[in-house]
């Protein structure tokens, strides 16, 4: 490991160290209205200042941190599972089912998705509580992000049901589930790591993005995407540096994941 | 042969003076004024308006028989120098002004007035502006009397009806160039979708100011078409726009810390934002959280837990004043001025949520029943102020054991849940109002009526004082007598703030910048703000020089 990638590690290391003692580092919590402070500028009561309606800042970045880094590595979760049993089964099976997981895919990737989310986001049960939210925003998020990775794994597992080896197994007498989950399985977790490591932080922007239309995660938990919508209408930088401090969490972020991922990438 | 000399000098000298004096007379130097229109407009005929920015342009270019001023808020002659309503309230008699011609240089006469009428009333334009003259059944018709007079006639009388013919622009009956003719300052001379619209002075317009010039000053108003207010913002803090019509209390505050001067704050508009509970009876919610929304003493108690005056300071920075019904303290002669808002007094509201049987426990509120008390307050995405409000109240609310989600969707979909679905439990949106009279707010405040939000489309009365509100609303509707009209609609605003059906939450001031180029602007509240002497305002000679 290279030191870029060494300190990549680090940063998210401190970082998800940071979110995930926000209770004893920001003690106000992230609803907590102070109304005679809003839109406060630093100071040592509020490291960060307030927001517009006088929350902490500070407080907010570290628990809006906690919710994006631990919900989107399990939306990229589940949508990995997801396109692993679509796209390797489909791979792996090939002929008429690839074809047909591939149309599947081509058309589920051609649909609009931010519509589709704010569509299926405006389905759902109104009266849940904002935690909640939470998980269904990031579920949604990844029900629906399956679809790219699956692209790439069905090929993947479609190079590897014509290898040698895989030939060579059948003739052996293996066959179904068995040839998939000891050989070819195996053989897709370099790419399925990969497709992981892609779709976090794709999901922290979705997030983001769905929250910069107010979509997102339920008030007043904090998310990057909310923490980020106060960027929007901000005419000068200079004034209020801080404030842009969750959108640098967030760059650091998504840099370090890239770098550690590009050492994923290195094939065995 | 000197006389000869002396007379041409002088002729030549009259000659010079004569044509100084003529060069203002044919071409105007007000310069040209600058704005942005937020969307694109949707249509250039006065009958059809139903946007904001087709709003402005009507007004710019459109001529009216009589216009509410802008600053008094009276009703002032314009196309009709007089004007008389039959003692039943069903005819209405205009005198109009003489020697008025439209902008293409064709005549004004009463047989332009009726060919509007007649258009404007029917039924295949579905004409919104329209709709506010249909009082009853029949037809609405026009008589000539002479050729300055013009009756029209209603099949049932509408109270305050001389007021809605400011939004009556009248349109030539004759002239082949249809809406392109008009009688208001100014003229659509150029339109670039999605990008300019330019209007030129209208060089036939009949009025004059008291020095005898013809009016308007401007040469010209430029609009462009931009829905990016940090873009407007910023073409306005360069210098390349005028004004801004509206502008938020955050753009506000940044731009007086910036250039004190430029923001003008015309007090309370009568705009108010607000919240309600869902008390259809075909609304899909547990009967006994229906029970909750239907019980006065619960949605009063919500009232007297929301501390408005924080919604004020904090969301609006201030620029926004404890709302207590659907009238703004802005509208000088319908508010009613013995209301005010519920004080922030959570202990009188938990009293009266004791009353209905419910109560406290480890900081959790529950009915007489044992249900917990949680529900969701829906409202649009992208509206700051507002989830900033939502999110204020949640925590009031909290502070009395009241367990509040807030839910932000976008608009297509809320509209759908609160109109067609009924699907929530507390809504919270805004009422952006336009017009003075309380017959604005028919459809609001009639149980059978769409828009009555909480309960919509009631066969009968399915309450007493919601029957009494309908009684009153009828009552101010077919009186002619404005105190008797006021009467009526006073009791209408105190049963509201008894029921609260309705919870007001604030009304926003009326905020816009001018640039200090303009001269003559005194923004007001009413729409639209800044522009509404727009005949009577000029650029100084700098501005005009530089551009």
């Amino acid at each position: 490991m290279n030191v870029a990638r060494k300190v990549a590690l680090i940063l998210v290391l401190v970082v998800c160290a940071m979110s995930l003692t926000a209770n004893w580092l920001a003690p106000a919590g992230y609803a907590k209205q102070f109304r005679d402070a809003p839109g406060a500028t630093p100071s040592h009561q509020h490291l960060l200042g307030t927001d517009e309606i006088g929350r902490d800042r500070f407080a907010r970045v570290l628990y809006g941190t906690r919710i994006s880094l631990l919900l989107a590595p399990a939306a990229a979760l589940v949508s990995t599972v997801l396109a692993a049993l679509i796209g390797g089964l489909a791979g792996y099976l090939g002929g008429t089912w690839l074809r047909l997981a591939r149309g599947f895919t081509d058309l589920f990737l051609s649909l609009p998705w931010l519509f589709l989310l704010i569509t299926v986001r405006a389905l759902l049960p109104l009266n849940v509580s904002p935690l909640l939210s939470v998980l269904i925003t990031f579920l949604i998020l990844g029900l629906l992000g399956w679809a790219a990775s699956a692209r790439v794994l069905s090929s993947s597992a479609d190079a590897l049901r014509n290898s040698d080896f895989v030939l060579q197994a059948r003739a052996s007498g293996l066959y179904g589930p068995r040839l998939f989950l000891v050989h070819v399985l195996p053989n897709l977790k370099p790419v399925l790591y990969a497709q992981f490591w892609i779709s976090i932080p794709v999901f922290i922007l979705s997030e983001a993005n769905l929250g910069i239309l107010g979509l997102g995660v339920a008030e007043p938990l904090p998310s990057w995407g909310s923490l980020l919508r106060e960027l929007e209408g901000m005419v000068s930088f200079r004034e209020e540096p801080w404030r842009l401090v969750p959108l640098l969490l967030l760059i650091v972020v998504m840099t370090s994941f890239q770098m550690l991922l590009s050492n994923e990438e290195v094939p065995a | 042969m000197i006389a000869s000399r002396l007379f041409l000098f002088l002729f030549l000298s009259l000659l010079v003076c004569f044509s100084l004096l003529s060069v203002p007379a044919l071409s105007q130097t007000g310069g040209e004024l600058r704005f942005c229109l937020r969307s694109e407009p949707k249509t250039f005929d006065p009958l059809l308006v139903d946007d904001d920015s087709s709003l402005s342009i009507r007004y710019l270019t459109g001529g009216v028989l009589a216009r509410v001023n802008r600053h008094t808020q009276d009703l002032e002659p314009e196309l009709a120098e007089s004007w008389k309503v039959s003692k039943d309230g069903k005819v209405i008699t205009f005198k109009l002004r003489h020697n008025v011609a439209f902008s293409d240089g064709s005549q004004f006469s009463t047989e332009d007035v009726a060919f509007t009428m007649k258009r404007l009333m029917d039924p295949a334009l579905h004409s919104s502006t329209g709709d506010a003259f249909r009082s009853g059944s029949g037809a609405v018709t026009t008589k000539i009397i002479a050729a300055d007079q013009i009756s029209i006639m209603f099949p049932a009388p509408i109270a305050g009806v001389e007021r809605l013919f400011d939004q009556v622009a009248i349109m030539s009956a004759h002239s082949p160039k249809k809406e392109g003719a008009v009688l208001g300052p100014f003229m659509v001379a150029d339109y670039k979708a999605g990008s300019t619209l330019l209007l030129r002075r209208n060089p036939n317009y009949w009025k004059k100011d008291s020095q005898g010039r013809r009016l308007p000053y401007l040469d010209s108003i430029r609009l462009y078409i931009q829905p990016n207010r940090d873009v407007e913002m910023l073409r306005f803090k360069r210098g390349e726009l005028d004004l801004i019509n509206v502008i938020d209390s955050d753009y506000f505050d940044r731009l007086a810390a910036s250039s004190p001067g430029l923001p003008h704050n015309a007090g309370a508009s009568l705009d108010s934002d607000f919240m309600w509970f869902n008390q259809a009876a075909s609304a899909p919610i547990p009967e006994y959280k229906r029970a909750w929304f239907r019980s006065t003493n619960f949605r009063r108690a919500v009232s007297e837990a929301i501390n408005r005056d924080d919604l004020s300071r904090v969301v609006f920075n201030s620029h926004a004043q404890p709302a207590v019904g659907p009238v703004s303290p802005a509208n000088k002669f319908w508010f009613d001025s013995r209301l005010k808002p519920d004080p922030y007094r959570p202990d009188f509201a938990m009293q009266r949520l004791q009353t209905d049987g419910f109560h406290l426990q480890n900081g959790v509120l529950f009915d007489k029943s044992g249900n917990a008390v949680e529900f969701s307050i829906v409202t649009n995405a992208g509206s700051k102020p507002r989830e900033r409000m939502a999110v204020m109240v949640q925590e009031d609310l909290g502070k009395i054991g009241m367990k509040v989600n807030v839910v932000t969707l976008d608009f297509p979909s809320l509209i759908e849940r609160i109109s067609q679905k009924f699907n929530y439990e507390a809504a919270m949106l805004g009422f952006r109002n336009v017009d003075l009279d309380p017959n604005g707010q028919m459809n609001i405040w009639l149980s059978s009526a769409e828009n009555h939000a909480w309960n919509p489309q009631q066969k009968s009365p399915e309450t007493a004082w919601e029957a009494e509100i309908d009684r009153l609303m009828q009552a101010q509707a077919s009186a002619a007598d404005p105190k008797k009209r006021k009467e009526n609609f006073d009791r209408v605003q105190e049963i509201v703030a008894e029921q609260a059906p309705l919870i007001y939450l604030v009304n926003p001031n009326a905020l816009s910048a001018v640039s200090t180029a303009v001269e003559g602007a005194d923004p007001g509240i009413l729409s639209p703000q800044t522009f509404w002497n727009a005949d009577r305002l000029k650029l100084n000679a700098t501005t005009r020089a530089s551009r």
